[in-house]
């Protein structure tokens, strides 16, 4: 994995967020230290998804602060934090007009303004990493889905991330394709990176994270390392949650 | 019998054909690319800055970009060409000294192509889907810069053929300047075509004028097909297998 992960902790404030009438989050406070795993479960509609576009401001907060290795960031240029924040989707959302090694040297080479040549090393040594390095000049639409995702990690590491985002990144995939991608989620996290994993995946979750937390309906229900979670429910909802997914 | 030979003499009189051609070659094929080209050209920058203003978060422009297209690409275009061609001249007169309608019949074939061809790109750039963006955004770029480098050229790639369907149409549509009166060096190919069946009272040359009129367009309507055989083809997957995820899947191969 890489070895020159330089990641941060990042903490929500009491995060609030609504749609209208729909108040989407409800007071989220979550902390994650530097170089660990948190992974947030809870059933669907439960505010996860959103919960990480506020934490890197896809989506502005409506009350509530963000600190990223303790300072606030909702005063910063969304556009700045964003760049210290990975994040990788559900659907991948790679640019399909690009090849793949344009689509992890883009931000290099427009947001860090790296000459082209470089960009492509670089990308080209990300590709590397997660085992895509002879995809480097095919276009995301030849690759299959476990592909897609790993060169859309790729794409999210090469801009040196402090903290990385996964938002239900094994969820489209086939079955047999998802082992890849957790393992080089898990190798992430011993290397070192600060990450936050939305996720369905409960072995993940008890394997490899270091905090679990469990949303319901825009708030934080339980949270803490994922033995005391699992083995231990203290909610109702946590368990008939648990019954449901194990 | 006499029928037959008639209608052949009304449309299929070489002699007639053969005596266009020259003025057909020389003055109606440059003008007619000429109006297409430059009303083309203008449309396409104009109708991408309405299909931006279209899609803005801000109302006023995107009021602005609508009444815009209803107006142009709800009157007759011979319409539009009438009032901008003979209404504008005296402006134009004052402004410039001349008198040519001609870059007045670009303006109002342009005024047209645009409200189209925004209304092309703003449906291909509405077609991409919002992943893109936040995926982008996500990254780090800025609204316009993710709009510039990721969401616009899927949105416009996915249009392509029906961009050139407008320009077909443009072609065709840049005869109607004939109502404005050119000069005799400015006539398109069918006004060329007219005059000369006028002249000799034979619809020939006017064929000869269509033959020229389907040279450029049936061209353009291949080049249609063309891509959008290209889109659909490098749009198809071909997944393969994952050698490093599916370890599993590669023993059963084997």
């Amino acid at each position: 994995m890489t070895a020159t992960i330089e990641s941060g902790s990042l903490t929500g404030r009491d995060l609030h967020l609504s749609f209208g009438a729909n108040r989407v989050l409800r007071g989220i406070d979550l902390h994650v230290e530097r170089g660990t795993t948190a992974s947030v479960i809870g059933p669907s509609g439960s505010g996860k998804s959103t919960l990480l576009r506020v934490l890197n401001r896809l989506i502005e907060p409506d009350r509530g602060d963000i600190l990223l290795d303790g300072r606030s960031v909702l005063k910063d240029n969304p556009d700045e934090l964003r760049r210290r924040i990975g994040m990788v989707f559900q659907q991948f959302n790679l640019f399909p007009h690009k090849t793949v090694v344009e689509n992890v040297s883009l931000a290099l080479r427009k947001l860090r303004g790296m000459p082209a040549g470089e960009a492509r090393e670089s990308a080209l040594s990300q590709l590397d990493l997660v085992g895509l390095k002879h995809k480097a000049e095919a276009r995301p639409g030849d690759l299959s889905g476990g592909q897609q995702q790993r060169v859309a990690i790729a794409r999210a590491l090469a801009m040196g991330p402090e903290v990385m985002f996964f938002d239900e990144a094994t969820s489209a995939l086939d079955p047999e394709l998802v082992k890849g991608v957790l393992a080089l989620m898990a190798d992430l996290a011993t290397a070192g990176m600060t990450m936050v994993v939305v996720t369905h995946e409960m072995g993940f979750c008890r394997n490899v994270s270091d905090t679990v937390t469990f949303m319901d309906g825009g708030v934080v229900v339980e949270t803490g390392p994922p033995a005391a979670l699992f083995d231990d429910p203290q909610t109702p909802r946590l368990r008939s949650f648990l019954s449901d997914v194990l | 019998m006499d029928a037959l030979e008639q209608l052949g003499k009304t449309f299929f009189d070489w002699q007639a054909m053969v005596a266009v051609l020259p003025d057909l070659l020389t003055v109606g094929l440059p003008n007619t690319i000429m109006l297409a080209l430059a009303s083309g050209i203008i449309g396409t920058v104009v109708g991408m800055i309405l299909a931006i203003m279209g899609i803005s978060r801000n109302r006023a422009l995107r009021w602005t970009a609508r009444t815009y297209t209803d107006i142009f690409r709800g009157l007759p275009a011979v319409v539009i060409i009438l009032l901008i061609g003979l209404g504008l001249g005296p402006v134009l007169r004052e402004l410039t000294g001349s008198t040519s309608p001609y870059p007045l019949g670009i303006l109002a074939l342009s005024l047209i192509a645009s409200a189209y061809i925004g209304e092309i790109f703003r449906s291909g750039i509405q077609s991409v889907e919002k992943g893109q963006l936040e995926a982008s955004r996500a990254l780090g770029f800025s609204y316009s810069s993710s709009m510039q480098l990721v969401v616009i050229p899927q949105g416009v790639r996915r249009v392509l053929p029906a961009l050139v369907n407008q320009f077909i149409s443009l072609v065709k549509e840049s005869s109607l300047v004939y109502f404005i009166g050119l000069i005799a060096s400015e006539r398109e190919l069918f006004r060329v075509g007219n005059d000369a069946a006028s002249n000799t009272g034979n619809l020939s040359p006017l064929i000869a004028a269509g033959v020229f009129y389907l040279c450029l367009t049936i061209p353009l309507t291949h080049l249609v097909n063309f891509i959008d055989t290209r889109l659909r083809v490098g749009a198809r997957q071909k997944p393969e297998p994952d050698n490093l995820a599916a370890p599993v899947g590669q023993g059963a191969r084997t």
